[in-house]
């Protein structure tokens, strides 16, 4: 086991690099540059070169590149070109504020989506069965963006129900971050029944299913014993890989309510050229991801007997 | 066992009324295509004219059945101007994503070692990164619009088909009739293409309907972020209009777009699905 996460760790090192060289590509040897940005059209020759070598441009771009690295690899992340904020300090405070955002619909999505999907194959061929499909794929074609908008406007506009946006810290930020919750379990919970529906469905044809049927087990004893078990590997993997970008949030709910998130700071580094923000922050994504795939494939492991880590 | 719900008539019935539905959603898709047709031979109307004052709901004219815009425009155009750019987007990110990730998944998938070793990391590089953050950084160097909203979508949506194409490609390189096929001499572009390919060509076709829906999706996103389209026909700025209109009782444009939305992404969201129940050799 210690030997394959040891393999699986050094196969993660050549991914995040070349996350690290693409990130570098996209963002720093293109676009506007920043130094110019920052201080205007009318800034002197020196001042522009003093900032210049302050941030460490006027190295050429490989040495730029070792920097940048450098920099990931010891977690000395470096500063934001915008408010000369430690990176570290700005991603910290953003993720949780992000994670307070998208974890709680996330949890209450898993119980509630398993709840339906079993409750739908059940019932599977049935009107419910039929009638469910035309409204969860109805729920997934309408933007994301029309339901923050309509959301927004019922139900804190007009109804005031929630407050329109905003956000404190700590446990105030309960009433705000109510109605974001609500949408993203609304959202979620097309697409998320309709593969765990896929997934049961796909066991209800395993032998084991016909065993224990043939045993005189009950339609009910089947679906919730032996399917609901089996199946969920295939459930585990679909929502840890979806775990990494819980961090990033649901960034458009962020800007809608000006919850000052991840999401948030991110919009604002692609609008303002904030580069050190938006490289540090993918390659820290790329690194959660990998290190999350990880993780499916050692709970795997640990949930099906069958599968050997090798 | 499970028995198959409501008897052999009953099954019959339903097949033939959702055949008739996905035939009536085909038919949505076709409408859009004719749409966007239109616009690029100048035969839909120009969306910038005026053609009422500003505001005014819909009445049962045809310019202002969807009602008007700030400056008086009608909404209706805006939309057959929006469906041009999402069709468009659609059809050029299919275009581009689906040719790549075939030939990069069959490519790996039948040579194996170094090549597919390089097109693996080469995929777990751009799914590690959140699509959208790939997308912007894409945009950022081709500068913003049209052009750059399709090449991001598309040099970011191959990886999907790319994998599932690879895996079907490593199946059946083992298989007998493409042993066959290389005994009897025919080179490797060949057998990928004239052999192996007509087997797994159910995975572009199920995945190009619902690369053209994520397309249409992603673009009204991006363009609501502002590093999408810049000049103004598409449903993403509309939306993005609508946000402020609202909260002013303004609410046909929001309307207008959302169903038009709507009707696409549900059709090709059944058409896909009617294309997977009936090609994937899995499910049959």
């Amino acid at each position: 086991m210690t030997a394959y996460i040891l393999r699986r760790l050094l196969h993660m090192i050549p991914i995040v690099f070349g996350v690290a060289v693409l990130v570098f590509v996209l963002f720093a040897t293109v676009g506007e540059d920043p130094v110019r940005t920052a201080l205007g059209s009318h800034a002197t020759p020196e001042a522009i070169a003093d900032l210049r070598s302050r941030w460490g441009l006027d190295k050429p771009l490989p040495m730029q590149f070792v920097d940048f690295v450098r920099r990931i690899a010891t977690f000395d992340l470096g500063e934001s070109y915008n408010s000369g904020e430690k990176l570290t300090v700005i991603f910290k405070r953003g993720a949780l504020v992000s994670l307070s955002v998208t974890v709680p619909p996330f949890l209450v999505g898993i119980v509630l989506s398993i709840a339906v999907a079993l409750l739908i194959a059940y019932f599977r061929g049935s009107w419910l069965d039929h009638y469910s499909t035309f409204v969860f794929v109805g729920s997934m074609s309408v933007s994301y963006l029309v339901y923050i908008i309509t959301f927004q406007y019922v139900f804190a506009f007009r109804l005031d129900w929630f407050p329109i946006s905003g956000y404190e810290p700590g446990l105030a930020s309960i009433p705000y971050l109510l109605l974001p919750w609500i949408i993203i379990v609304v959202v979620s919970a097309g697409p998320d029944i309709r593969v765990l529906r896929t997934v049961f469905l796909d066991e209800t044809r395993a032998d084991y299913v016909r065993t224990a049927f043939a045993k005189g087990a009950g339609e009910g004893r089947v679906l919730f014993k032996h399917i609901l078990k089996n199946a969920m590997i295939p459930v585990l993997t679909y929502w840890v890989t979806s775990v990494p970008f819980l961090i990033l949030g649901a960034f458009l709910m962020e800007r809608f309510f000006s919850i000052p998130g991840i999401g948030d700071t991110l919009i604002n580094a692609v609008n303002t050229g904030d580069r050190p923000i938006l490289m540090t922050l993918t390659v820290l994504i790329a690194i959660a991801y990998s290190l999350f795939n990880l993780l499916t494939d050692i709970l795997y492991a640990y949930v099906d007997p069958r599968v050997k880590l090798s | 066992m499970i028995a198959a719900p409501g008897g052999l008539v009953g099954r019959a019935v339903a097949n033939l009324r959702r055949r008739r539905f996905v035939l009536f959603c085909g038919g949505v898709v076709a409408l859009y295509t004719l749409i966007a047709l239109a616009g690029y031979v100048g035969l839909l109307p120009d969306f910038q004219e005026r053609v009422g004052g500003s505001y005014e709901p819909p009445t049962l004219a045809p310019a202002t059945i969807l009602g008007t815009d700030i400056f008086g425009r009608s909404v209706l155009y805006k939309v057959l101007a929006g469906t041009r750019t999402a069709m468009t987007i659609g059809f050029v990110v299919t275009a581009i994503s689906i040719p790549l990730g075939m030939l990069l998944g069959a490519v790996a998938g039948y040579y194996g070692g170094k090549v597919d070793a390089l097109v693996v990391w080469l995929y777990s590089v751009v799914t590690s990164i959140p699509s959208i953050l790939l997308i912007i950084g894409i945009s950022y160097v081709l500068g913003k619009g049209l052009l750059a909203v399709c090449l991001a979508l598309g040099l970011v949506g191959w990886v999907g088909l790319c994998r599932l194409t690879r895996g079907e490609v490593l199946k059946h390189k083992g298989r007998e009739y493409v042993l066959a096929a290389q005994l009897l001499g025919a080179g490797d572009a060949r057998v990928i293409v004239r052999h192996i390919l007509p087997n797994v060509m159910h995975l572009p076709i199920v995945t190009a309907s619902l690369a053209v829906l994520d397309a249409i999706k992603s673009e009204v996103i991006l363009t609501f972020l502002g590093v999408g389209i810049q000049d103004g026909d598409s449903w993403g700025t509309m939306i993005q209009d609508a946000t402020g209109e609202l909260a002013q009782g303004i609410w046909w444009p929001l309307v207008g777009v959302t169903v038009a939305m709507f009707a696409i992404i549900y059709a090709l969201n059944v058409v896909g699905d009617a294309l997977r129940d009936a090609l994937d050799p899995k499910l049959n």
